[in-house]
């Protein structure tokens, strides 16, 4: 739909052009990026479960209090590997594999601010740091809002919990 | 065995992901805010309990969980102090998550010099 609302605007020259380059324009290699997603996203949370293992066995949480602490570990090996490059590096390779995990959540929070650091500790790192992460708070909230009243509604319809 | 499952399952989710990038043609944040929002609403029908009691970190890791935990936080308060509870506890248990990605990335700008 946006796109013919965009064609629009344009020439049959460009209209003309847009149809060749999309002909040549290469094939994803879907399976294979399905693949690698699935390999390097599974191996992350292989690695949030051996975590969250350790800090069950090892510091006395439970199943429901180790989430905090494990994805505070995640978000740090994160953080790590985006600043000296190597996070960029693998999510390249691994497509979703990496961007799905809450890695990628803090890899989009760093890069961003490392990205605009350049332009300052307020207006660069501090007004980019949610140039990407903000959508999924924003949409993430608001979509829990929304549950949130109609299970209110529903309960004091007399529906149960 | 929850070790293998934490495996099947994140990667099941990272694939649904992969997928609405390559053949869905959306945009990384459209696909992460895709995944957010159907975390939210699998918690409002009750459905992602279960899938992390099966799959632990295959489901506490993926972005949905930020959904799941978002809905947790508002449904949990709800329940003490009403509909100003969903306000209130939105971010309840999400706080570690996002708060660590704030101080932690901080220190990442303040620390290393941006490449590339």
């Amino acid at each position: 739909m946006a796109s013919k609302a965009k064609n629009k605007k344009l020439t049959p020259t460009q209209i003309e052009y847009q149809t060749v380059a999309q002909a040549h324009e290469p094939p994803r290699p879907v399976l294979k990026n399905v693949l690698r997603a699935f390999f390097i996203g599974g191996a992350i949370c292989l690695l949030g479960q051996i975590i969250q293992t350790f800090f069950i066995t090892y510091f006395k949480f439970t199943e429901k209090t180790a989430g905090n602490p494990t994805s505070a570990v995640l978000i740090f090996i994160s953080v790590l590997l985006t600043g000296i490059g190597v996070y960029d590096k693998i999510a390249q390779y691994a497509g979703a594999g990496t961007a799905v995990p809450v890695t990628g959540f803090a890899n989009s929070i760093a890069s961003a601010a490392l990205e605009h650091r350049t332009e300052g500790l307020v207006l660069g790192v501090g007004g980019n740091m949610f140039k990407l992460a903000g959508s999924v708070i924003v949409f993430g909230v608001f979509a829990a809002f929304i549950i949130g009243l109609l299970k209110w509604a529903w309960t004091a319809l007399g529906g149960a919990a | 065995m929850i070790f293998f499952w934490a495996f099947v399952i994140g990667g099941l989710i990272c694939v649904i992901g992969q997928l609405l990038m390559d053949v869905g043609k959306l945009t990384p944040a459209h696909t992460m805010s895709t995944l957010v929002v159907a975390g939210a609403v699998l918690a409002g029908f009750g459905w992602y309990e279960p899938l992390v009691k099966f799959a632990g970190a295959g489901a506490t890791v993926p972005i949905t969980s930020f959904g799941n935990a978002l809905v947790h936080g508002a449904m949990q308060e709800m329940k003490a102090d009403g509909v100003i509870g969903i306000i209130t506890g939105i971010f309840e248990v999400t706080s570690a998550g996002i708060s660590a990605a704030i101080i932690f990335g901080f220190l990442g700008a303040l620390v290393f010099k941006p490449r590339g």
